[in-house]
């Protein structure tokens, strides 16, 4: 059996895959890449911070917090002590339980965000990189007119559009991120369309669906899974902008950056209203970066090679 | 271009609910939700109101808004000058901060300078606008009263002084954006063969960094701002709410607090022409950085 037909075969999934073909040493890096992570000290400090950050929103209802919403006149304004360790707010409502319920928010349109662009931009990317006709043309310019908006003012309209919420304000700052999905993932099936192993694949009478998954898709995966992690604190930070501005999730659910926004006012007076979930936000969004910049440092073989040597 | 207007038109007319009755609100009556349905031209078929807005567009008649009774245009081009100068302001901070500490940490290479610039280009990234912002106003307006709290100035000297502060909250997260590009294109420009060249002929490494290395790293730096203008518009517009700035953003918000959609639809436009036009400056400069570029 010729090199070739077998690797088509392989392929198509007609014959088990034989020892040794490159789809082995996929799992083989990403071990590299999960035992690299720790090495350093702050990528690992800020996985373990996401971590913890994840439990917090995740578990909210069954912590030992004050409501959230619950409001009292006498309690206005009251510095930081042990009765309310990051203080109360200008309606008597805690902070502590406000900033760990906001984190609810936050890490919530993060993942969706990112799972929503990412399926739809891949989605896109995918057809207009391996097809050619007037549907992928379509495609590359639908791309290229929605990346010619500010992602923040493109959600800006969509909220304004459909009415604030979190499905509302998870759809309008999806949109803004679908063409960097897109191009990433395009350009990925562009370079592997032709190539040989596709070709066989098509000549053993795979699929397109499979070509498409099995292989185009699994070539271009490192880039997205990149995106992804870079592109999570990109959203918690224009959701936190849109909360600012008072658009999107509005009181009295609490976000952080509906939180600075209402801290804004007293920002003399109280500034633990501004300092805590400003805080918060931050922390949370350098340590998606710092592990989004590992993960791509881990993935980049000219990084590797650098190291290496 | 053409594509953003289908998207602004899309975006405003086509997703669920009636401006009419936003507006008055579900208390009104049939008969004065259906007059201003006819006044706003929503009650016409989408292709009729499509082309109406097309033929508006090329008369640079953007509409009339609702709230303010004033022509969108002349609403627009009234702000779109303090959000363009507060995103170039921007830009020049980001250039300013971000090129020395990109330069400084690729000569520095794995010493304290290096890891300090990789620190702050971090913290450039992750800390929004907003953040930037308050913490600019709490110590230069409020505690140390060098910096107008609001406004955005009358004379030419009040409107620098009013821009300074703004525009460096915009400017951070370009500047950490700057700073690490620089970083990465000038250690790879350190090893090609001219710099080697010119430091062969005598050179001292100043002048081979500044007028050699830095000219060719020049390129990647202008398309990473190129790929950031969006975001630094954005940037802006956040920064115009806290520093009570006029512009395109106040505008943008204004009329999304009265429901004033030809407001609301003129600023999205416009915003995206601004990308585009700020992205055909920057091929501008590719030409001015690098000659091969006017040779093609």
């Amino acid at each position: 059996m010729s090199p070739a037909v077998s690797q088509a075969r392989a392929a198509t999934g007609s014959e088990a895959r034989a020892p040794g073909t490159p789809a082995v040493t996929i799992p083989g890096r990403w071990a590299t890449v999960v035992r690299a992570l720790p090495r350093r000290g702050p990528v690992l400090a800020s996985g373990l911070f996401i971590l913890l950050a994840v439990g917090f929103a995740v578990t909210a209802p069954l912590l030992p917090l004050q409501s959230p919403t619950a409001q009292s006149v006498v309690r206005r304004l009251q510095a930081p002590s042990p009765a309310h360790v990051l203080g109360t707010d200008r309606l008597g409502r805690d902070v502590l339980s406000r900033a760990v319920w906001g984190s609810r928010v936050s890490i919530a349109v993060g993942t969706a965000v990112v799972a929503i662009s990412a399926l739809a931009g891949t989605s896109m990317g995918l057809v207009s990189g391996y097809f050619r006709g007037p549907v992928s043309d379509l495609l590359v310019r639908a791309v290229d007119v929605l990346q010619a908006f500010p992602a923040l003012i493109l959600a800006m309209a969509v909220v304004t559009a459909l009415g604030p919420g979190l499905s509302t304000v998870v759809w309008g700052i999806s949109l803004g991120f679908v063409p960097q999905f897109a191009r990433v993932t395009r350009a990925a099936a562009l370079a592997v369309r032709e190539r040989d192993y596709v070709e066989a694949a098509r000549a053993a009478g795979a699929s397109t669906r499979r070509i498409l998954v099995r292989h185009v898709l699994v070539n271009g995966v490192d880039p997205v899974i990149v995106l992804c992690t870079l592109l999570v604190p990109s959203a918690i930070l224009t959701e936190a902008m849109l909360s600012f501005l008072g658009l999107g999730i509005t009181e009295p659910t609490p976000t952080w950056g509906n939180m600075i926004d209402n801290g804004r006012l007293v920002l003399r007076e109280a500034p633990w209203l501004t300092a805590f979930p400003s805080a918060a936000l931050v922390l949370t969004v350098v340590a998606f970066n710092l592990v989004g910049d590992a993960i791509r440092d881990a993935l980049d073989p000219h990084v590797q090679e650098t190291r290496v040597r | 271009m053409f594509g953003a207007l289908v998207l602004v038109f899309l975006v405003m007319r086509v997703l669920p609910g009636d401006p009419a009755i936003s507006l008055l609100g579900t208390a009104a009556t049939p008969e004065a939700v259906t007059a201003l349905r006819r006044e706003l031209g929503v009650d016409r078929s989408l292709p009729v109101q499509f082309a109406a807005y097309l033929a508006g567009v090329a008369r640079l008649d953007l509409g009339q808004s609702l709230a303010l009774r004033a022509p969108v245009a002349r609403l627009v081009a009234d702000a779109v000058p303090h959000t363009l100068l507060l995103t170039l302001g921007g830009t020049l901070v980001a250039v300013a901060i971000g090129v020395p500490l990109g330069v400084a940490a690729a000569l520095r290479r794995g010493t304290w300078l290096d890891y300090v610039a990789s620190t702050g280009a971090l913290l450039g990234v992750s800390v929004p606008v907003f953040v930037w912002g308050l913490l600019l106003l709490l110590t230069f307006s409020l505690h140390w009263r060098v910096f107008p709290t609001a406004g955005a100035g009358a004379t030419p000297a009040a409107v620098l002084r009013a821009l300074v502060l703004p525009a460096i909250a915009t400017g951070f997260f370009l500047a950490g954006v700057v700073s690490r590009i620089t970083r990465a294109s000038v250690l790879s420009m350190l090893g090609q063969e001219y710099a080697r060249t010119a430091r062969a002929k005598g050179l001292t490494e100043r002048v081979v960094v500044g007028r050699h290395v830095l000219r060719n790293a020049l390129i990647p730096i202008l398309t990473v701002i190129g790929l950031n203008v969006g975001t630094l518009l954005s940037g802006a517009v956040v920064a115009e709410t806290v520093f009570t700035r006029p512009g395109i953003g106040r505008l943008a918000l204004e009329a999304i607090l009265a429901r004033d959609y030809p407001v609301i639809q003129g600023v999205v436009l416009i915003s995206s022409f601004a990308v585009l036009l700020l992205n055909l400056l920057i091929d501008l400069l590719y030409s001015l950085a690098d000659p091969r570029v006017r040779a093609t």
